[in-house]
């Protein structure tokens, strides 16, 4: 006697987007704690604004943009039999979510180097309002490349079973849970973004 | 399961794609430079605003929302108005005391 | 077990699948297996977190030490409060009886990931694992509280990252049974089975299911900023680097009140299969009873704030959370009507798990009330922080949660065994438990608004009577529960063989053997009639 699992799509991605609504509440949590500190310390939260490269968090921003751009077409590909270029879009956002990493990893390492961090001295003699922003900044987009690493995972795992024809044009819902992840963990970056960067 | 309800029939051609990405980084574009702009306590607020379309079109367009079963799109929003209601409640303390 | 006539297949006691032993259980992605898995690990860590219970008590008997030090006192307050909430009675009825019973109420084989479903129990018994691990490992046990406050909770020494990581993994165990639930509702039921057919414990579950799916993760970020808190020193909660401590209370109770409404919802689904089953009547006010539990899963997302009236909120705030507060008692009042009403004029067959739950009318009830007494701004600053607020809550969570808990036990262990326990036995038990129940909690009521203290090991001369009334309520209520499961396991082997349907259910679980075949049903069945059809 076996249990005969059948495969259904839609129980699948339901699934995912519930999934998804948790990461949404997880981050809303740090979004609470955002705005009531934002509150509190409007002033020094403007100013402290200040010390990140606008430039960079526009690349970075763009990056991912583009790289939700190439899964969700990779979707299309899969869609249209087109294997090679759903391998070649997804090759490339696993590219643009490297670089994604390698700016952040230099961002913060300038930061770390003029020795602001959580619970550098120096950063607590520029007072609380610096201390909370860093110390938001860090925790949030840290949290946040956490899960850059864990889409990236996802996805060359699902690379990998579309290079086994595991994922095709008949089965390919496991390919757009990654993508609705990835574009998850860009819509949060869409709002972090003008909220550290852009109220200066 | 039928495809329709699966909302699998639905192919997104590659242009709309490119569109949709063109309009986002367009979007990016005018939130920084209206940042370099003074707008006062303005400009958190128009900042959030454009954050908000531009998360509509990734919601929509790229995680298929348009596409799908409305039952997705409703909890979406009833998710987010969660989250705004609960924000709310907080600041009430915080705005008050 | 021998299986029924007519069906082949053999039940889910039996049946071994490839593996043998023990591994046939923990390899199991049966939801009936897992939900066996879930019932004995919990029993297990109610047994850890009872014994601490009772201790406690003992050392209450007298004023000054007792047996125990002032800090073992502070740590024993703190591993019961975290096993009994996130071990014992949040998991508690959605877990166990909410696994074996969902997918078969609602006509389903499984429930839609049942790996998943597996991987969130080895979540819950990691999470538990570490929590008491904090126990004997690094500088002492944590000796917070379970409410983890800022900020004591990074500034003690007691071994606390274990325990929030612990809590933390609990509740991503939680998360995924929800989720796991919700998913099973939506896409599983069989056909006809329409929304307004489902029984009442599927309602409750699925109400559940949100605040478990949206309420949980509001308390993962929480717990991780206490750890970045120990960790970095980040600041968010500490006030010498500009956090706010109210702010890890705002967070926290967001989580933890809604909690409460996923420990009391699946009680309240497991009474209102109870009620009408041992009526023999339709339940009065089926519309109602489901719109009711939407709404207090609804409006428990907003009420936190009255955990923290003393603790320096905008006046705003206060009347605010008051008010919700308030609002909330409407719709648990309206399913206490709804069950009355179903009672009336019905001819009754008084078994144990209909005493249970009329048991659980009566201590839901006092709790209730005493809930609301805490509500107002007024009397919560006499109230709070007193044993009036321990009398309160473990008459709703304990009272509430732990007879519906019982009341679902002795309900379904006849589907669930395959056999019937000794009813004299159980209903004795029941009996001692509720007497020491109401001796040990209903005494720190008094206890409270004479204005002892919660959390204290000593206190003043004058609460020395009522103590010893409390610890000796505890005792009957400790040996209560022995008779109870000592009856439960007995009856495992002399218990007579179950029939399909002992009291008469009309729920699709009763069309199955007991205990069900592995698939649940030969053939998923058609329905075309609503839950509690009597007539």
């Amino acid at each position: 006697m076996i249990l005969v699992t059948h495969r259904d799509d839609l129980t699948s991605k339901t699934g995912m987007w519930l999934f998804l609504f948790t990461e949404m509440l997880l981050f809303g949590g740090l979004f609470i704690v955002y705005s009531v500190y934002r509150y509190r310390n409007p002033v020094s939260f403007h100013l402290a604004a200040h010390d990140l490269s606008v430039a960079i968090g526009t690349i970075n921003t763009i990056i991912l943009l583009v790289s939700s751009t190439t899964i969700a077409m990779s979707i299309t590909a899969i869609q249209k039999k087109n294997k090679k270029l759903a391998l070649l879009l997804l090759g490339m956002t696993i590219v643009l979510g490297l670089a994604f990493l390698v700016n952040k990893y230099f961002e913060w390492g300038k930061h770390i180097k003029e020795h602001i961090y959580p619970g550098s001295s120096v950063l607590a003699l520029r007072g609380h309002g610096d201390v909370l922003f860093y110390g938001l900044y860090f925790f949030m987009t840290g949290l946040h490349a956490l899960h850059i690493i864990i889409g990236l995972v996802f996805i060359m795992v699902i690379t990998a079973s579309i290079l086994r024809d595991k994922i095709n044009s008949e089965n390919y819902v496991l390919l757009e849970n990654s993508g609705l992840y990835w574009h998850l963990v860009d819509l949060i970056w869409i709002f972090l973004f003008p909220l550290f960067y852009l109220i200066t | 399961m039928n495809p329709i309800e699966n909302g699998k029939n639905h192919i997104i051609p590659y242009k709309t794609f490119l569109y949709v990405l063109a309009g986002l980084i367009a979007l990016t574009l005018t939130s920084v430079t209206l940042t370099r702009i003074s707008l006062g306590t303005l400009t958190v607020t128009i900042a959030l605003i454009i954050a908000a379309v531009k998360s509509s079109f990734v919601l929509r367009i790229f995680m298929h929302l348009k596409f799908e079963n409305k039952m997705f799109s409703r909890a979406v929003i009833g998710v987010i108005m969660l989250l705004c209601a609960v924000i709310t409640i907080t600041l009430l303390d915080y705005l008050n005391r | 077990m021998s299986t029924q006539k007519g069906f082949e297949e053999p039940s889910y006691l039996e049946y071994k699948g490839k593996y043998k032993g023990i591994f046939s259980w923990i390899l199991s992605t049966d939801h009936k297996r897992i939900a066996i898995l879930y019932l004995f690990s919990l029993l297990t860590f109610f047994a850890i977190g009872a014994t601490l219970g009772l201790l406690m008590k003992l050392e209450l008997i007298a004023p000054g030490k007792t047996i125990m030090t002032a800090q073992t006192y502070n740590a024993f307050f703190t591993l019961h409060g975290i096993i009994m909430i996130f071990a014992v009675v949040i998991p508690g009825l959605p877990a166990v009886f909410g696994n074996f019973f969902l997918p078969i109420m609602i006509g389903a084989k499984d429930v839609a990931f049942p790996r998943l479903n597996l991987l969130s129990w080895y979540f819950y018994v990691t999470g538990v694992s570490l929590v008491l691990i904090s126990q004997f490992t690094g500088q002492g046990p944590p000796d917070t509280g379970w409410t983890f406050y800022a900020p004591y909770s990074f500034r003690t020494t007691g071994n606390m990252l274990p325990a929030v990581f612990g809590a933390f993994v609990l509740g991503f165990s939680s998360i995924l049974t929800g989720l796991n639930f919700l998913v099973t509702i939506h896409r599983m039921r069989a056909p006809g089975m329409t929304w307004l057919r489902m029984p009442l414990f599927p309602w409750t579950l699925y109400a559940t299911g949100w605040v478990q799916l949206l309420a949980t993760p509001i308390i993962g970020i929480t717990l991780l900023m206490i750890v970045a808190e120990r960790t970095l020193h980040i600041g968010f909660f500490d006030p010498t680097l500009g956090g706010d401590p109210l702010l890890y209370q705002h967070l926290f109770w967001t989580y933890s009140h809604p909690a409460v409404y996923i420990m009391i919802l699946p009680a309240m689904g497991a009474i209102s299969e109870i009620i009408p089953t041992f009526c023999h009547k339709t339940i009065f006010g089926y519309k109602f009873i489901v719109a009711s539990s939407i709404a207090i899963a609804f409006v428990g997302y907003f009420i936190w704030g009255h955990h923290m009236f003393t603790s320096g909120m905008s006046g705003t705030a206060l009347y605010t959370f008051s008010l919700l507060t308030f609002i909330v008692a409407i719709p648990s009042a309206v399913k206490v009507f709804n069950w009355i009403s179903t009672m009336h004029k019905a001819s009754i067959d008084l078994q144990t798990p209909f005493f249970w739950a009329v048991g659980f009318l009566f201590v839901f009830m006092i709790g209730g009330f005493s809930g609301l007494i805490l509500g107002s701004l007024a009397t919560n600053i006499h109230l709070h922080n007193t044993h009036f607020v321990v009398a309160h809550f473990h008459f709703i969570v304990f009272g509430g949660t732990g007879y519906a808990f019982f009341g679902a036990m002795h309900y379904w262990y006849p589907k669930i065994t395959g056999k019937m326990y000794d009813s004299r036995w159980a209903n004795t038990g029941l009996i001692i438990f509720f007497a020491g129940f109401i001796t040990l909690y209903g005494e720190m009521f008094f206890l409270g608004m004479r204005g002892m203290p919660r959390r204290y090991y000593d206190y003043d001369e004058i609460f020395h009577t009522g103590n010893i009334f409390s610890s000796l309520g505890a005792v009957v209520m400790y040996f209560g529960l022995a008779v109870i499961i000592i009856n439960l396991f007995s009856s495992l082997r002399n218990g007579a063989k179950a029939p399909s349907d002992p009291w008469g259910g009309k729920t699709l679980e009763w069309t199955i053997p007991s205990p069900p075949p592995v698939e649940n049903f030969e053939e998923i069945p058609v329905v075309t009639k609503g839950p509690y059809n009597y007539k």
